[in-house]
């Protein structure tokens, strides 16, 4: 497997991605649209984009990923794409009726430059139905810059705000997460007693239960009268820079609601720091409760240190989750040797160094825009204890001989993740489970007879 | 629940008149009686705003035909997402031989230009040579591969310019394909690109092609699962010579010895089918329709490729492996069978495995009620026999047709290449054995309904109409029948099991689809605080 990699160190690798570690921006604004409820996603190209990007959503979450495409061929290539679109609002409405048909862009539209802002004034939208729209040029960022400009259109169309005061409620962004991450931040802030609104919002889209009744827009997601309302809160968390910051920017600028920017609360110091910005934006105590799980989590992390302190970790992924799973491992004593995002943005290097700096951590690699090409040609060069991210480094694993742990998006050879929270304190719990499982299960593996042992 | 009492126009209520219009050309039902295939419509324009199931001609081109070749380096030349969702989903399984050693297998990697905004603006040519030159420099393939998407037409980038510029500097094939997604309406134009390149690029440009004379070519098979390793134990088996199977476990080493071999079989014909056409033009091979999904639907093949030949060793020998083979599988897929028999279902793939599949079904004791393809054409469903009337359009009118002619040096009558009397061969030919393909009207049950370009809506109100037992589909569909308490296997990728082909093959899926009918959730959807006292299970 990989056998073809080149055995040394690489400088040749320059130009475009060998094995990506990121995609192109229509899948994160398909995901950010399937959070509203009722809402369908359109997308403007021709419709291969769409059922890629409807097969990646889908084989990740394992439940369906609705969407509608302008299916253009040739002519409207040439000529443009405002009589497909158009025809496409009209018979969306009236075959699927959506409350809300959200509409991207693919590479081929933006290409062509089709206006979608006046294609949409001039279809032809029921009352009381609503078209909204985010540019998702393919060939800038990856599908992450893709959700956070959905979420950017979702707050420019829709929240609004009735002027001051605001009302005591926070708004959640919650950035390209599972739906069980969505749940847990919930459930913490509903744990001290603050009203929030989230959106987008998958729980109970995109792991929506079996009840033999298909329903075409799941119970889940975030109302749309919620959204608007949102302009009308106290206060925005937003959760990931990369996905979420510019939409509470935007929310902040249209309704004056004040933007926190927190990392994704993956870990403790994380998670910790969304307890604060809830107490502190609200003057609200913390409530026992949540203090017993995170001295669970305390309990945990001195109980198993020795399963993983000082073991050598890559992490790779999109960079709000890789930032925060780097900061987590840090406080687990692991080291972060090779940390890696296929997404842009100078920060994130930045971050990162800065994290490794400060816990004294010497000669770890850190990169954006990499892939995972140049991730194995690292760990040729000197491998590492476990691999941290999705399911694509299955390759390395398996040719390395290393144990992946899987973390992020796509993962596409696994179940149950999508239901299952990596952030807050039960995250916590469950990637110290995951994490020091895997190393003892290579650990029993690898014993000979006689070190194999009961109690580890 | 039969087609009489399906009233099509009924179900489609909510369609605009223009949709219902245009939708209804695409439902056939087969009915009593009917003599011959009624007319449907195919290969035209998806509806905007229909979420249909097709994929582009990109998806096509590198997606399914090009991608596998495992030798090759296919580099997608575009943004990042076209690539980054055809890396490693089709599971094309293939692995070294002694004609590909370990170091010269690509096909578990993605390579991207990844085109930036200022390519977009400035046009990608210098960026694409460059990633050439770099990846020649690190990895020494055989072969390139370079697909184009979506925005690369647009902006007019000279792929054959930067190939041939590619070509000439390294010394090794550059092979482009301009299967941007937008040309034709399905990933059925992308199969056809993709065959024109192959076939005037690769095929009959190598010398060491193996010699004998049962060498067999297998064309449309994937090895999807390892169908193709299944197919080839038994041709093998048998006394057959693979030379390569397109593009399931291929390399370029043996595609371009594709036209060393006596006889071509043809397993997906909508996929493939141009490359069985321009062979036999060029070469003078002879191509067979094939299908080794289901028992019987293997046996019939193996007789009909033994009749190609002739000979009557090699014919006794056909029925020594089909009995050796029958007598290993028979008592577990009667087991299987009793839990399958007597229930329905439907297939929706491509553009031919909603066909093939009802072989299998029907071994199980199943009956098919509705097939829809993707992409498929009008011959796909109605045979061979309609193509001269296909008329086309703007949309397919932009594929490239390549009109070849008899080799001056290589072309031989076809009963040669069989090693066979003209009269012979003319007799075979009369008798309807080569080159034809009567399409899946055929095959579907009385009330049964072929469908094409299905879509979302119309699935639902299928499902709803005929209740079927089990749906095979692709992963976009799959949730949703499971959602309405139906169970579904994914025929695109098998869910991840296989191989699916040939004797063994039948077994597999047989106890697939038995422990999807069977899993002892189906039991458990209604709680028990909900079921009424008549009710008692679900
Ligand atoms: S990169 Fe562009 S053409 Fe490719 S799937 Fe993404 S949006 Fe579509
Ligand atoms: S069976 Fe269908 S999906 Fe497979 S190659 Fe043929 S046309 Fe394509």
């Amino acid at each position: 497997m990989l056998d073809c990699t080149p055995k040394g160190p690489v400088d040749t690798h320059k130009t475009g991605t060998i094995n990506p570690i990121k995609t192109c921006q229509p899948l994160g604004a398909m995901y950010a649209a399937l959070g509203i409820h009722g809402c369908l996603p359109h997308s403007h190209g021709s419709q291969g984009c769409c059922a890629y990007h409807r097969m990646a959503l889908t084989r990740h979450f394992r439940d369906p990923a609705m969407a509608s495409s302008s299916s253009f061929t040739e002519g409207a290539s040439v000529f443009g794409g405002a009589g497909n679109l158009k025809t496409s609002i009209k018979n969306v409405f009236a075959i699927y009726n959506p409350d809300i048909i959200a509409v991207h862009t693919t590479c081929l539209s933006e290409t062509i430059g089709d206006d979608l802002p006046t294609i949409i004034k001039q279809s032809e939208i029921p009352e009381g139905k609503y078209v909204i729209h985010a540019n998702t040029p393919s060939y800038h960022g990856s599908h992450i810059t893709g959700f956070s400009n959905m979420c950017k259109g979702i707050v420019s169309y829709l929240a609004e705000s009735d002027g001051n005061p605001k009302k005591e409620q926070l708004n959640i962004f919650p950035g390209f997460v599972n739906p069980g991450d969505m749940r847990e931040v919930q459930r913490i802030v509903t744990e001290m007693g603050i009203p929030s609104i989230m959106y987008p919002d998958t729980t109970d889209v995109m792991d929506s239960p079996l009840l033999k009744t298909y329903e075409m827009y799941p119970s889940g997601g975030a109302k749309i009268e919620d959204i608007r309302d949102s302009g009308n809160s106290k206060l925005t968390l937003a959760l990931g820079a990369w996905s979420s910051a510019e939409a509470a920017a935007i929310l902040q600028d249209k309704c004056g609601v004040p933007g926190v920017p927190l990392k994704l609360p993956i870990g403790v110091k994380a998670t910790d720091a969304l307890i604060m910005a809830v107490k502190d934006g609200f003057g609200v105590d913390v409530p026992a409760s949540l203090e017993i799980e995170r001295g669970q989590v305390i309990d945990t992390m001195i109980d198993t240190h020795f399963h993983y302190q000082g073991k050598t970790v890559a992490v790779f992924g999109d960079p709000d989750l890789v930032i925060a799973l780097t900061e987590f491992l840090i406080t687990l004593g692991m080291i972060p040797k090779y940390v890696i995002t296929g997404t842009n943005g100078k920060n994130f290097e930045k971050i990162i160094n800065e994290m490794l700096e400060e816990a004294g951590i010497e000669g770890s690699k850190v990169k954006a825009e990499g892939d995972l090409f140049d991730l194995h040609e690292w760990i040729k060069e000197e491998s590492v204890d476990l691999l941290m991210g999705n399911s694509h480094g299955k390759y390395i694993a398996r040719a390395e001989d290393i144990p992946l742990v899987r973390v992020g998006f796509p993962i596409s050879d696994r179940a149950v993740h999508p239901l299952m929270p990596v952030t807050g304190y039960r995250g916590c719990l469950r990637l110290i489970e995951m994490i020091s499982n895997t190393l003892l299960d290579r650990r029993d593996r690898d014993a000979a007879d006689e070190d194999y042992e009961l109690v580890l | 629940m039969t087609v009489t009492d399906l009233n099509v126009d009924d179900m489609m209520t909510p369609y605009p008149n223009k949709v219902l219009k245009n939708r209804k050309k695409h439902i056939v039902a087969k009915t009593d009686g009917a003599a011959s295939c009624p007319q449907i419509e195919a290969n035209t324009r998806t509806v905007p705003g229909i979420i249909s199931q097709r994929g582009c001609c990109y998806a096509g081109c590198k997606g399914v035909v090009v991608g596998p070749i495992k030798d090759m380096i296919t580099i997608t030349h575009g943004p990042i997402g076209c690539g980054y969702y055809s890396w490693g989903t089709r599971r094309n399984k293939a692995r070294a031989d002694d004609r590909t050693p370990p170091e010269h297998i690509f096909s578990a990697m993605c390579f991207s230009t990844d085109m930036q905004e200022s390519d977009i603006v400035f046009g990608g040519e210098k960026k694409l040579a460059k990633m050439i030159d770099e990846v020649v420099e690190i990895f020494h393939p055989r072969a390139i591969n370079i697909c184009s998407t979506c925005p690369i037409g647009l902006i007019g980038d000279d792929l054959g310019a930067v190939s041939k510029a590619a070509e000439e500097k390294h010394g090794i094939p550059i092979i482009h394909y301009n299967c941007e997604g937008y040309k034709g309406v399905s990933q059925s134009a992308g199969h056809h690109i993709a065959n024109n390149q192959i076939m005037e690029k690769m095929v009959g440009t190598g010398t060491d092609g193996p010699a004998g004379d049962r060498v067999i070519n297998i064309l449309g098979e994937y090895n999807i699962g390892g169908d193709g390793w299944e197919i080839e134990r038994i041709l093998e088996d048998i006394g057959y010579t693979v030379n390569s199977i397109l593009t399931g476990d291929s390399a370029y080493a043996n595609i371009k010895n594709l036209h060393s071999a006596n006889l071509n079989l043809v397993q997906c014909h909508r996929s493939i089918n141009y490359i069985a056409e321009m062979m036999e033009t060029k070469y003078g091979i002879p191509w067979l329709k094939v299908n080794f999904i289901g028992v019987e639907a293997t046996i019939a093949t193996l007789r009909d490729v033994a009749q190609c030949f002739g000979d009557e060793d090699l014919i006794a020998q056909t029925e020594v492996v089909i009995e050796r083979e029958l007598a290993a599988i028979t008592p577990e897929l009667e087991r299987y069978r009793s839990i399958c028999k007597g229930k329905t279902a439907f297939t929706f793939v491509g553009g031919s495995r909603s066909h093939h599949y009802q072989y299998l079904l029907k071994d199980l004791g199943m009956e098919v009620v509705v097939a829809g393809y993707e992409f498929a054409h009008r011959d796909d469903y109605e045979g061979r026999d309609v193509i001269p009337t296909i008329k086309s359009d703007a949309d397919s009118k932009n594929i490239p047709e390549l009109h070849l002619e008899a080799d001056p040096d290589m072309y031989e009558e076809p009963n040669l290449h069989l090693n066979m009397s003209k009269e012979k061969y003319d007799e075979l030919v009369e008798a309807g054995h080569f080159a034809t393909y009567d399409g899946m009207y055929p095959d579907m049950v009385d009330g049964g309904v072929m469908i094409d370009d299905p879509n979302h809506y119309e699935t639902e109100e299928l499902i709803e109409i005929f209740h079927p037992d089990l749906i095979f589909s692709g992963i976009r569909d799959k949730y949703i029948s499971h959602k309405m308490g139906v169970p579904s296997k994914q025929l695109h990728s098998y869910d991840y099991s296989g191989p699916y082909a040939g004797f063994r093959g039948s077994i597999i899926f047989a106890k697939d689809v038995a422990n999807a009918l069977s899993t002892p959730a189906w039991q458990m959807i209604t709680p028990p605080w909900d079921k009424t006292e008549t009710e008692g299970g679900d």
